[in-house]
């Protein structure tokens, strides 16, 4: 006599354990609720960030305590602060030593636009050397602002296919 | 701020050639090139002006002869006056004056920034290169004839250069400089372009 098999079958014992869903999610739900800053705290919007990071406003609740200054071991590169033309070079590179899948966080006026520096020795945008995920507006902004940047990214990283990054080199 | 109101008088005593100059508040004097380093030597060891505040220079653009003035501000840390001596470049086209840093360990940066903003050789300086710009930066920035908005050229890294395409730009004027108006109410003293006649759309009318 043949009984179905309790193995493939629904079986109501452990129901509450499995959770059936899209690998795209699953990947996505870990990259978002983890993901590691590059601080790359250039002027004054550095200050902020810190402030982000400590205790009053706590970036731990969204997942992105851990501040690498190894970009080896970051996902998201935070650029807070004007970046001259002779630091760009150093930027580009650190963005380029990140390993896939990365994103980047313009944070303030200058890293948005070159701010009220619009002269010879600054970069008019960081959008002009690594690819700009989120702009903060503010001079500098508030660590709000930033936190909300930081759930914009992670709603933006929620709705893309989880492997594109993944093999891109950008 | 106190003024030392003997100086003047011992200054042109000892050195003749050192010309009174018109001056606002510290006792200021010309000085041939030739003898600016006679004369800082002698404030520093005799008259104990022993601290360089700064080192700077000024354009007085292409037009004029001579084009480059070097300006040294000394302090006396016992006296807690202040006194500046400003000496002529002789060359317009290769501007050189002597170094102060056997003087003043401190004039070492000081003049790799003069260096770097105005292409003022110093002679003498143990290391004279650029300190704000990269080496490899073609301008001097604060000359008369350099544009605020820059010009374009390529940043120091080749491989960044050529990954990114295009390097330095000029930066988007759109009427500006933007400055602050003084005396007016908080609320209306934002930075402000003073001529938006012009942006990047349309030329700026000659």
């Amino acid at each position: 006599m043949v009984t179905a098999s309790q193995e493939v079958t629904y079986n109501s014992k452990i129901e509450g354990d499995v959770t059936v869903t899209r690998l795209d999610s699953a990947i996505n739900w870990l990259r978002t609720n983890s993901m590691w800053p590059m601080p790359m705290g250039l002027a004054c919007c550095a200050i902020e960030l810190m402030a982000t990071a400590s205790s009053r406003f706590d970036i731990a609740r969204f997942g992105a305590e851990v501040m690498r200054f190894s970009p080896r071991q970051s996902d998201c590169m935070i650029v807070a602060g004007t970046v001259t033309y002779k630091m760009a070079p150093v930027v580009r590179r650190i963005y380029d030593q990140m390993a896939a899948p990365k994103w980047v966080i313009a944070m303030g006026a200058c890293a948005s636009s070159g701010g009220m520096y619009r002269s010879y020795a600054t970069l008019q945008g960081v959008d002009r050397i690594v690819p700009v995920d989120v702009y903060v507006s503010g001079c500098p902004p508030r660590p709000e602002a930033l936190l909300d940047a930081l759930m914009k990214l992670q709603a933006k990283v929620r709705g893309e296919p989880a492997l594109k990054k993944q093999f891109s080199a950008a | 701020m106190t003024t030392d109101v003997d100086l003047p008088t011992a200054v042109s005593q000892q050195f003749p050639t050192a010309a009174p100059r018109p001056s606002l508040d510290c006792p200021a004097f010309n000085v041939p090139a030739g003898d600016a380093l006679a004369v800082l030597q002698y404030l520093r060891d005799t008259q104990a002006y022993d601290f360089l505040m700064d080192v700077t220079a000024i354009d007085w653009s292409a037009e004029q002869s001579p084009r480059f003035t070097v300006v040294w501000h000394l302090y006396s840390s016992t006296k807690h006056t202040y006194v500046r001596l400003a000496a002529n470049c002789a060359s317009d086209a290769e501007p050189a004056m002597p170094t102060t840093s056997g003087l003043w360990a401190g004039a070492d940066w000081h003049e790799r920034e003069t260096y770097d903003m105005f292409g003022i050789k110093f002679a003498g300086h143990p290391d004279l290169r650029r300190i704000l710009m990269w080496d490899a930066y073609p301008y001097f920035p604060l000359r008369k004839e350099f544009p605020l908005a820059g010009l374009p050229t390529e940043m120091s890294d080749a491989d960044i250069n050529a990954e990114i395409g295009v390097g330095v730009i000029p930066a988007p004027m759109a009427g500006g400089p933007f400055v602050a108006t003084p005396g007016v109410p908080m609320s209306e003293a934002e930075p402000r372009a003073k001529d938006e006649a012009w942006d990047e759309k349309r030329e700026k009318p000659e």
